[in-house]
């Protein structure tokens, strides 16, 4: 079942998981210019861009436990949900920073001052050496270097559930969810990295 | 006594709800009409900072978190809710405490339209042609005893038809709280309606707080007790969340959320590209209410 399930996953041609990874963001933003987003389409928008973003942050994490524990084999795919989640914190913050905030003065204001804005842009300046180095020949320049410094991807998927908690009024369910579902892929890697540790 | 304020801006004058009129030409009519009023409340705010919500607006972009915390949960969820019949018990230190049937209320009360400008807390705006009376009257209904320094309020919770409070988002049931000269101040009033029709489930139906002045939250809604204290009472948000949400909660461009600045805001209706303008001051009603405060800081009673 799964080596079938592997066979046909082989078959899809990584471009189409760019293409179709990228489309929702054009969508998106169409639907809020014609009203389908609600009578507030600027928020709604900077919401989805924002949750699509820590839910391809978690995808990406997802790969190596569903190889190890289901021998479900995603690897071809990680690099493109890896960028997709990079374009869709890019396309977060161009909302917010173009729609949303506005002001210039504000924007700086917010990222010193506010805790979440702040901890928000941490998780994008993160992201930005990994998404540059996301190509073969990096790869082979930096050599182990690379998988030491893609670890980082780890505590921006911390700090995007933070920034998502820290955002909501109240106690809220959903934020904390995602936030257990990072803590949890994040744990499953663990005892491996132990186990590979030399004694 | 009903009529003790009197808006800048009237129904006939403009309602893209109604469609009679499209925005442009509505606006030269509110100009005319500025001009017309010009002698009482003159200088309260621009011609175009008055230009009403829509029905659609108003009704669908609703924070009420008994029906769920997303924007269009209210609209979504709250036509379960049964509001009829529908009782307040109006009690503390008042001479005739008891349980008043809304339909009573109804029939001692003047309704009168109020156009508001409605701040939200998290930054956003409307204006909001509300149907209602003032609360002043419905105290006097009740008779408010010397003693009496501040109002108490509560909202209905019937976690059977609000799905929202199945969840601990906040401690339920919601409840907010005016000092008595805030709730006694001619703006201050119980709304009923909405352009001229009921007041939708997810509003706050059949009776809501509206003050205008103070951040949205403050004006509760779908309420069932109402209580006159000596005390303070205890209010949701700052229950919740202290640092962040204070008793007063006047909107006030100079004192900013911990998360976020309230120097502007953005009016719900603009679309994508909509500007944000910025936030007066008690919200436009500096020259009804700043004297409530006097001597305060606002600052320290955020």
């Amino acid at each position: 079942m799964i080596d079938r399930l592997n066979t046909y996953l082989r078959r899809i041609p990584v471009w189409l998981v760019y293409v179709a990874g990228a489309l929702p963001a054009p969508i998106l933003l169409y639907m809020g210019a014609t009203g389908a987003l609600g009578v507030e389409p600027i928020k709604a928008l900077e919401h989805e861009l924002g949750e699509l973003a820590l839910k391809l942050l978690i995808a990406g994490l997802m790969i190596t436990p569903l190889r190890r524990y289901a021998g479900v084999n995603l690897v071809r795919f990680r690099r493109s949900i890896g960028l997709l989640a990079f374009y869709y914190v890019c396309c977060h913050l161009l909302v917010w920073l173009l729609l949303d905030v506005q002001i210039l003065s504000e924007i700086w204001v917010d990222i010193v001052k506010r805790p979440y804005v702040t901890i928000g842009m941490l998780g994008f300046v993160l992201l930005i050496p990994l998404a540059v180095t996301s190509n073969n020949w990096s790869v082979r320049r930096l050599g182990p270097g690379w998988r030491r410094l893609h670890r980082a991807v780890y505590l921006a998927a911390l700090l995007g559930g933070l920034h998502f908690i820290m955002l909501r009024k109240g106690f809220q369910i959903e934020p904390l969810i995602y936030m257990a579902v990072i803590v949890g892929l994040l744990v499953l890697r663990m005892p491996a990295r132990a186990r590979r540790a030399p004694a | 006594m009903a009529h003790r304020w009197t808006n800048t801006l009237t129904r006939r004058d403009a309602t893209p709800y109604e469609g009679f009129l499209n925005r442009r030409q509505l606006m030269a009519g509110m100009a005319g009409l500025g001009l017309a009023g010009l002698a009482g409340t003159a200088a309260r705010a621009s011609v175009q900072d008055m230009e009403l919500n829509s029905w659609e607006e108003i009704t669908n972009y609703c924070n009420f978190y008994e029906f769920g915390t997303g924007k269009d949960d209210p609209a979504a969820n709250a036509g379960q809710l049964t509001t009829k019949p529908w009782s307040v018990e109006i009690g503390g230190l008042v001479d005739r405490p008891g349980t008043y049937d809304f339909q009573d209320i109804l029939s001692e009360m003047t309704i009168e339209e109020r156009i508001y400008r409605f701040r939200c807390v998290e930054a956003w705006s409307m204006v909001i042609p509300w149907n209602g009376f003032e609360l002043a009257d419905l105290l006097a209904m009740a008779g408010v005893q010397d003693g009496a320094k501040y109002v108490a309020f509560e909202t209905l919770l019937r976690p059977e038809e609000m799905p929202g409070t199945r969840y601990p988002v906040i401690d339920w049931p919601y409840v907010e709280g005016l000092r008595l000269d805030e709730a006694m101040h001619p703006l201050t009033i119980m709304a009923t309606g909405l352009y001229g029709k009921p007041l939708p489930n997810q509003n706050g139906a059949p009776l809501r707080l509206v003050v205008p002045w103070k951040y949205g939250f403050k004006s509760i809604k779908s309420v069932v007790r109402i209580t006159l204290t000596e005390e303070e009472p205890p209010t949701s948000w700052n229950k919740a969340n202290a640092r962040e949400y204070g008793f007063y909660s006047n909107v006030n461009p100079n004192v900013d959320h911990p998360r976020w600045s309230q120097a502007s805001e953005r009016r719900i209706g603009g679309g994508l590209f909509a500007r944000k303008q910025p936030t007066l001051l008690f919200n436009g009603y500096e020259d009804e209410v700043a004297t409530l405060y006097e001597g305060m800081d606002l600052a320290q009673n955020y």
